[in-house]
This record gives C-alpha cells, structure tokens and sequence, in this order.
C-alpha cells in the first residue's frame, strides 16, 4: 500500500512529521521493531535533508510483503558530487542549519548505514530523487 | 500474575457528562465516549493520569489502598516517596513529616529517597559499564516503562533494566525484617497512580514487595493534623538531598551525575523525545530521565500541593539537607547483602495498536481505514467519541463502531434519505399519473 506526504521547505519545526506518521502505521501492522527503528532512521535523516537542502518536496512510501520503499523527490539544487557526498562527515548544510544540530555530517551516510538499498538521482539544478529499500524482518 | 489488565486509573461512570474533553488529551488514545460516557480500552491505557487532570467532572479517578489495610499485617512500614516532603511548607521538618506519619498507625518508616540515592549510584555504574551504547532511559517511572513497551518497543533496550526507588525500599525492609514473627507490610505512600498499577501488575520482576499503595491525598487529612501534633520528632530522616531531589524533574538525571543527560516531564514532552530517540536525532546523550507528570512527581494525580509549589518546597530542603553535612547517606551508596536490584524479566513488546496479528490482514484493514478516513471531514472535532477521524476510521474497520457515528456522515446520510424521500413523495400512483 502506498502513502504519499508533501514536505514543506525552511520549516523546522514540522521536519520529521512523514517520518512519525509512517512509524505509528508500520507499528499498526505489525512491522519487527528493529525494522521500524532502520525506516524511522533513514527516513527522518532523508526528510530533514531535504528541509535543509532542497526547501521541501515530496515522500512516496510504498508497504508490500517484504519491503518497504521510500522515495524522496524534490526540485532542489541537485547534489554536483555525489561520491564526495556519501563520505562520512560530509555535509552541504548551511551554517543556521548546522548551529540547529540538524545534518551535521550524518545524512547520506547514515541512511546508508540503515537500509538495505540507497540510490540517489541527482540532476545540478533540477532537483534529486533518494530510493530508500528496507526489507521487512530484518 | 494478577489481572493483566488492572488499572489504577477508572472512570467513575456516575460523574461522566460524556463531554469527551478526555479524549484528546490521553497519550494512547484510550479513551472514547459512547452513549453519553466515557469508558478506557484497557490495553491501551498506561496509567499515565492525564485524564484525571483534564476530566472537568471529576469523573476520572485512581483506585489506591486504603489505610485499613494496614490492619492485615502484624509489622507496618510506611516507605514515602520523596515528593511528600514536598507537601508541607518548608518550614516543617523531614522528621516532623515522618513522625507524623509514622504516628498514623506504622510502626516504622524508611523514606524512598534513601533507596533513590543506592539507585542513583548503580546507575553511574551502569551508565559508566554501558558507555557507548546508546541512550539510556530511566525505568524508574512505570508510565514510561509502559509507553515504551506500547508505543516504542525499539527501544526496550535502552531502558535502565532496575526496579524503581519504591521497589527497592519494599526490598530493603523485607530483607532487613525477614527474621521477625508475624506479617510485615510495606505500604507506599504515593503521588502516583501508575505505582498502584506497577505493585498489582509490575514490569521487569515477577511480583512486587510492596503490600499497599496508599495516595498522599488520601492521606493528607490526617498527616496533615498529626503533623501539627507532633511532640517529639524522631530521627527518621536519613536520605540526604541526592534522593530527596529524585521528586522533581532532573533530580534523578542530577543524582545518577552523567555529564550527558537530559530530564524531561510531562507526557508530550516525553513522547517527543522518545519519537527523536527512536528516528536516531537525539545523539551524544547517555541517559535520558523521563518523567510523565509536570515537574515530575510532584505533578503526580495523587500528590495535593500544586506541582511548582511543591518543587520550590523540595529544591529547599535540598538545600537545606546539602548544608548539613552531618545527615549520613544512605545505606552508604550501596544495596543491603541479599537485596537484587536488577529486573529478571524481559519486558516485552505490546503493541496496543496493531490491527491484526496477520500482516496481509493488517495491511487490507489499513487500506480500509485510509478510504474511510478520507470520506471524513478531517475535523478531528471528536463529537464521535474518538479523538480523531482517523481513530473513528480505525475503529470503525477494527468493528467497534460505524460511520454514523460522525455527525457530518450522519448529516449527509439524513440528507440524502431526504432527497429520495422527497423523490418517492413527488410520484403519483400509476393511474393518476399523466
Ligand atoms: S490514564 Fe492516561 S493512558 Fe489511561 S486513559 Fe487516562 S489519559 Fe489515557
Ligand atoms: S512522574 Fe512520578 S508520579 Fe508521575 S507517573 Fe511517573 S513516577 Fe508516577
């Protein structure tokens, strides 16, 4: 089944509602604690990115049998160096978002680091798409 | 095990107006109001006591024991949660509380702080041995414990797994009275309704030591005119400021002395944080002390000063107590030979919220409750009973109600019976009709 979020750009205050609203259904069905822990995780990580970087955009969540997908598009800036982006420590984030704590040189990697498949898109000056896979259980 | 599903906090069905302030208030979605009353799914609650603060009429209570119970036993201890200390003006002494109390029918006292200050201590230790992995949160309020369990099972392991200040008190006296005849009884005097759930039903050890639980308002009365009778007070106190400080918001955070903590009250605060914690944003934290009521257990449902009143009177003697170097510290820091401070049981994942045990099942129903929900008005005015429209839309799949139960469906519903009603009215029978 599928779930579609719009996220709104600049506004802090309300990063991390998708992530939220996700995690309360995957706990309605039944989904393995630790498998929610890695999607709330990657998704608010991927959710928070794009707050900071892209002024928003829009989250499609797909449920089947045995994996859960996520994916994040929006019409940003686009990432120009992808490989420099995955480093750890690595981080785009604008000095106010930094002094908030947010993206603090986490971000791509830490997605990585708790989903089974990240792909990323990304087109300088049209915007980037992020594919998050999560299998289910494990 | 006793009744799986007691709770502390009931609805007396005599006072409810059905007015349905209650609903949107409860951190579970327990409650909903049908036929003009409220009533608690029992599952769900967790004894957190928002409904008793926010119930207009009254109607919203919590069952303790009362102190004809102490009449069961042949040897009574009283064993005070530090908060009581917070319950009458500074100027009344530690002793003079406790004599008081004492003079209420016990033949001894020994204050929850004191085997706050032993937690305290173990705590470090844990948090010290642990270093590194993750955040810890303190188990020591059970409303915690159960949301954890209900709402956030991914993060069972991260609680502290040791028994409450309360529970160790209960452990400490039984291990120190076990060669005397007769019945010992170990009576809690409480701020907190969920502890009267936690001793009938408790998490992470089998069976609680605790004999009662009786609420400081329940109470009040009488302490409060021996209080004012005491002639001699008795050298009862001996916790030091450490555990008379765990009745206030970051006093046991302060206590456990990790450089990385945070102290949180109030059960939206709490939620929030724990959502933070599950999504992985709260880093670099070794311990998190979570406290469901306002100011921490000074806030608690059955506490009778004012919550900020009662935490001035307690950071007082706080400091009062660090002046007098001379009061000695608890037990040494340490637990009595025989007493266990570590929970034997694994607690387990209750998810109050799953839609059914078969995946392919849940998953249709969810389907479901997406269509129902987006029929509805999206008003979350909670005239159904439920606190939201999607809560209605669950129910309504999960069998427990229909959709008429929304008055703009209702509405709608009326209005089209109407249309046709109009409709069959117009028409003429055959013959006449030309
Ligand atoms: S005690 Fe708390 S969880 Fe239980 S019904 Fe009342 S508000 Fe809800
Ligand atoms: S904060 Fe204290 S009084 Fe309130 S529920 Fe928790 S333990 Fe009980």
């Amino acid at each position: 089944m599928n779930f579609e979020y719009q996220v709104t750009g600049d506004d802090f205050s309300l990063a991390g509602r998708a992530s939220s609203d996700i995690k309360k259904k995957l706990k309605q069905l039944g989904i393995p604690s630790c498998t929610i822990k890695r999607t709330a995780i990657s998704m608010y990580e991927a959710e928070i990115n794009m707050v900071i970087h892209a002024d928003g955009g829009s989250i499609s969540i797909n449920i089947d049998d045995d994996i859960i997908s996520i994916v994040l598009k929006d019409t940003g800036p686009g990432i120009p160096d992808l490989a420099l982006a995955m480093q750890e420590g690595y981080t785009t984030a604008s000095e106010a978002a930094r002094e908030l704590g947010f993206g603090a040189g986490m971000g791509l990697m830490n997605i990585k680091r708790n989903s089974d498949n990240l792909t990323i898109d990304s087109i300088v000056g049209q915007g980037t798409t992020v594919t998050i896979l999560l299998k289910i259980g494990e | 095990m006793e009744d799986h599903y007691f709770h502390s906090v009931t609805l007396d069905a005599s006072l409810c107006k059905g007015c349905t302030v209650c609903i949107k208030g409860c951190p579970t979605e327990a409650i909903r109001v049908q036929k003009g009353r409220a009533w608690i799914i029992p599952e769900r609650c967790i004894d957190c006591g928002e409904c008793i603060r926010t119930c207009p009429s009254g109607a919203k209570k919590a069952i303790s024991d009362p102190i004809s119970l102490l009449e069961q036993f042949d040897y009574c201890v009283a064993i005070p949660a530090p908060t009581l200390y917070g319950q009458f003006r500074a100027s009344v002494s530690c002793n003079r509380i406790l004599t008081a109390l004492k003079s209420l029918g016990f033949d001894d006292v020994y204050e929850v702080a004191a085997a706050a200050e032993i937690l305290s201590h173990e705590t470090r230790d844990f948090l010290i041995q642990n270093k590194g992995k993750g955040t810890f949160i303190s188990s020591s309020c059970p409303v915690i414990v159960r949301l954890v369990e209900s709402r956030f099972p991914s993060l069972l392991d991260q609680l502290v797994p040791m028994i409450s200040p309360m529970e160790l008190s209960a452990r400490i006296v039984k291990e120190r009275e076990k060669d005397r005849p007769g019945k010992v009884g170990v009576f809690f005097i409480s701020p907190c309704a969920a502890k009267v759930t936690d001793v009938k039903n408790p998490r992470g050890i089998t069976h609680s030591s605790v004999d009662g639980v009786i609420g400081i308002k329940d109470i009040y009365k009488e302490l409060k005119l021996a209080v004012s009778q005491v002639e001699e007070e008795e050298p009862l106190n001996k916790a030091s400021a450490l555990g008379i400080s765990w009745a206030r918001t970051d006093g046991e955070g302060a206590a456990v002395n990790s450089e990385n903590h945070i102290s949180v009250d109030g059960i939206d605060h709490v939620i929030d944080v724990l959502e933070n914690l599950e999504n992985g944003h709260i880093r670099d934290v070794d311990f998190v002390e979570l406290m469901s009521c306002p100011g921490g257990c000074v806030g608690g449902p059955l506490a009778v000063e004012n919550p900020y009143v009662a935490r001035s009177i307690v950071s007082i003697r706080e400091g009062r107590h660090r002046e007098e170097e001379s009061l000695s510290y608890a037990e040494s820091f340490h637990p009595p030979k025989g007493v266990d401070l570590l929970w034997t049981e694994q607690l387990e994942s209750r998810a109050t919220h799953l839609l059914d045990p078969d995946y392919k099942t849940a998953i249709k129903m969810m389907e479901e409750i997406e269509i129902i929900r987006k029929g509805l008005p999206g008003l979350d005015c909670g005239s159904c009973g439920a606190p939201s429209c999607r809560a209605l839309a669950e129910d309504i799949v999960l069998g427990k109600t229909s959709e008429t139960d929304c008055v703009f469906k209702l509405r709608e519903k009326i209005r089209d019976l109407t249309r046709e009603m109009i409709q069959l009215e117009s028409r003429m029978p055959p013959g006449l009709d030309r």
